[in-house]
């Protein structure tokens, strides 16, 4: 076999590039539904459908937790004196900055919705622990106040806020950000 | 090498076998002929232990797979009915979670001898990665192991390392759901975890012939860190290093044996005997053993992003090794400073793994940033310039020489 070393381009070095263009299309095709099977099938999705909570049962001070989307949601039924404090500190100072109005809805500042995942690393927050009226998490040591926000520890975020709507003054729908207000 | 015998089958079967594959010549030429170094010690002996803990870990994985269900509902019973109910179920489990223990305990051997004996060093560098890149996925597969069992360390042990992904900026998030089929760890995670558990011991037998095979292209290093220049400088493989190894490997068997007979508990957390509930965390999250020292490092910084990134880099910079260290000698015998420096960071590493297991608060954390600084430091600082700076004994002759002194 001889090998014609040419600076001219020819039609077999085209076929030879379009083939394997075509060749890495497909590969790269094939990957597709590899990769995607990976990611939630429907039957998860179609799990993660909205989910109503009746808010009436909650005491004062009390914190429940409930799931969606397998993510566990803290609702604080938050005193006076908890939302005082959450009102009170000087927001622009903490590690996240947001003041107390944007952690929750308008109208219904005692009640406080947070998915329960500590930020960091994805633990479970305990509540009522901690020093900042909220939550601690056991496993780094992060603690949140009681709107939730981060305070101390590695954690970079505020716990997160589901999206969720109030359908009366007493139930909320989580999974669904209404436009209207309520 | 030349100067030891080739293999001539006598056998009229594998003269006609060997004529169509020469497997025979092979392992011959590979396993019974191949001239070791003679001064071998028995650091060196911790290949073929690990050849012989992979070994273990794919056989008796293959049998527990046998009685193992993984789904959430059933996994935590199914491996409670392997340790009452199956015929020798708790021997084999706890072969296969204790040898897990064991291959890691032997891995970190044998890393420590590569380092302290500059056995990464110029012709090994793919020998040296090829052993990393081994690591790497013997973490992998031992992590997605512990999960299977599915009790709380197991459960919260997979989320916090999922989660790992997450500080990833943009793409985090849409990462760990992808990892988790899910919007959190559950079935669909527990699924791909067993079928990749059960594949990785293969990827990592492939990368192990590869590693042998590059082994056997270079050479072994030894404890001189010199080449052997004559055929007084080896020995055959067979018998001298086959019977070392068997030797060793046999006292290492009785460790392994004691953990699994008497003390079958000790290095798992008893929190993975409760099932795993994705309601609470444990009061507190400990990995297994072998990651706390990549776990402290990972919690001695305080914010996430640098914290993991120090995580992934404090492995991966394993494979730059090569080209970190600038000396020319490779035994740390003649580099009496590199000795300090190395047993220092052995004392880092042994730290690391010790805070790794103590709370994050106090005097923890800053042992804990102490030490993952020298962990570093000796790589990216310590290294480089020992090369330059660093007076090295002089090197002897040969290794016949040192083994014989001068006279032979």
């Amino acid at each position: 076999m001889t090998t014609v070393s040419s600076a001219e381009h020819t039609r077999r070095d085209f076929l030879y590039i379009a083939t394997g263009a075509v060749g890495a299309v497909g590969a790269a095709a094939a990957l597709v539904p590899l990769i995607a099977q990976m990611n939630p099938d429907a039957s998860t999705i179609a799990a993660g459908a909205p989910v109503e909570i009746d808010l009436a049962p909650i005491a004062d001070g009390q914190i429940v937790k409930v799931f969606w989307r397998s993510k566990p949601i803290f609702i604080f039924h938050r005193t006076k004196h908890d939302i005082q404090l959450a009102e009170d500190v000087d927001w622009h100072t903490l590690p996240d900055p947001e003041p107390d109005a944007e952690r929750v809805k308008k109208g219904h500042e005692q009640w406080l919705v947070v998915i329960g995942i500590c930020t960091h690393l994805g633990c479970i927050p305990l509540p009522h622990e901690g020093n900042y009226d909220g939550w601690f998490c056991p496993c780094h040591g992060s603690q949140y106040d009681s709107a939730g926000r981060i305070r101390q520890g590695p954690a970079p975020k505020n716990l997160y806020l589901p999206p969720y709507t109030f359908l009366s003054d007493s139930k909320i729908r989580i999974g669904e950000e209404s436009t209207k207000p309520a | 090498m030349s100067g030891h015998a080739t293999y001539q089958p006598t056998n009229r079967a594998m003269q006609w076998l060997e004529k169509r594959l020469p497997i025979g010549g092979l392992v011959y030429s590979s396993f019974v002929a191949y001239p070791t170094p003679r001064n071998l010690n028995y650091w060196w002996t911790f290949g073929g232990i690990l050849s012989f803990m992979l070994g273990v870990q794919i056989v008796t994985g293959i049998v527990l797979a046998m009685h193992y269900t993984p789904h959430v509902d059933y996994a935590f019973k199914s491996v409670e009915t392997i340790m009452r109910d199956v015929n020798y179920g708790w021997l084999l489990r706890y072969a296969h979670a204790n040898g897990a223990a064991m291959f890691f305990f032997a891995v970190y051997v044998h890393m420590f001898r590569g380092i302290y004996y500059g056995s990464y060093k110029e012709p090994r560098e793919v020998l040296w990665i090829l052993g990393v890149i081994i690591y790497l996925l013997m973490m992998a597969t031992g992590f997605m192991g512990y999960v299977l069992v599915w009790g709380q360390m197991s459960f919260w042990a997979a989320t916090v390392i999922t989660n790992l992904f997450s500080a990833i900026p943009v793409v985090g998030d849409s990462i760990v759901t992808w990892l988790w089929g899910g919007y959190a760890v559950g079935n669909p995670t527990l699924n791909r975890f067993y079928s990749l558990h059960y594949l990785l011991p293969f990827a990592i037998a492939g990368v192990v012939v590869l590693h042998v095979w590059a082994l056997h292209v270079a050479g072994q290093n030894n404890p001189a860190g010199i080449e052997p220049k004559s055929d007084k400088d080896t020995v055959a493989f067979t018998p001298y290093a086959t019977v070392k190894d068997a030797f060793f490997l046999g006292c290492f068997c009785i460790l392994y044996a004691w953990f699994v007979f008497y003390i079958p508990n000790y290095l798992g957390h008893p929190d993975n005997y409760i099932p795993a509930n994705p309601a609470v965390t444990p009061s507190e999250i400990v990995p297994e053993w072998y990651y706390l020292p990549f776990y402290a490092i990972l919690r001695s910084i305080p914010n996430k992003l640098l914290g993991v990134t120090a995580l992934f880099s404090s492995i991966g910079i394993l494979a730059f090794l090569p080209w970190l260290d600038t000396s020319k000698v490779r035994s740390a015998r003649y580099r009496p400073l590199f000795r300090q420096f190395f047993w220092l960071w052995v004392i880092a590493c042994i730290g690391l793994g010790w805070l790794g297991s103590k709370p994050p608060e106090g005097i923890y954390v800053i042992l804990s940033r102490v030490f993952a600084f020298y962990y570093f430091a000796f790589f990216l600082i310590v290294l480089p310039l020992l090369g330059v700076f660093e007076k090295t004994k002089p090197l002897p002759n040969s290794i016949s020489e040192s083994v014989l002194g001068a006279k032979a």
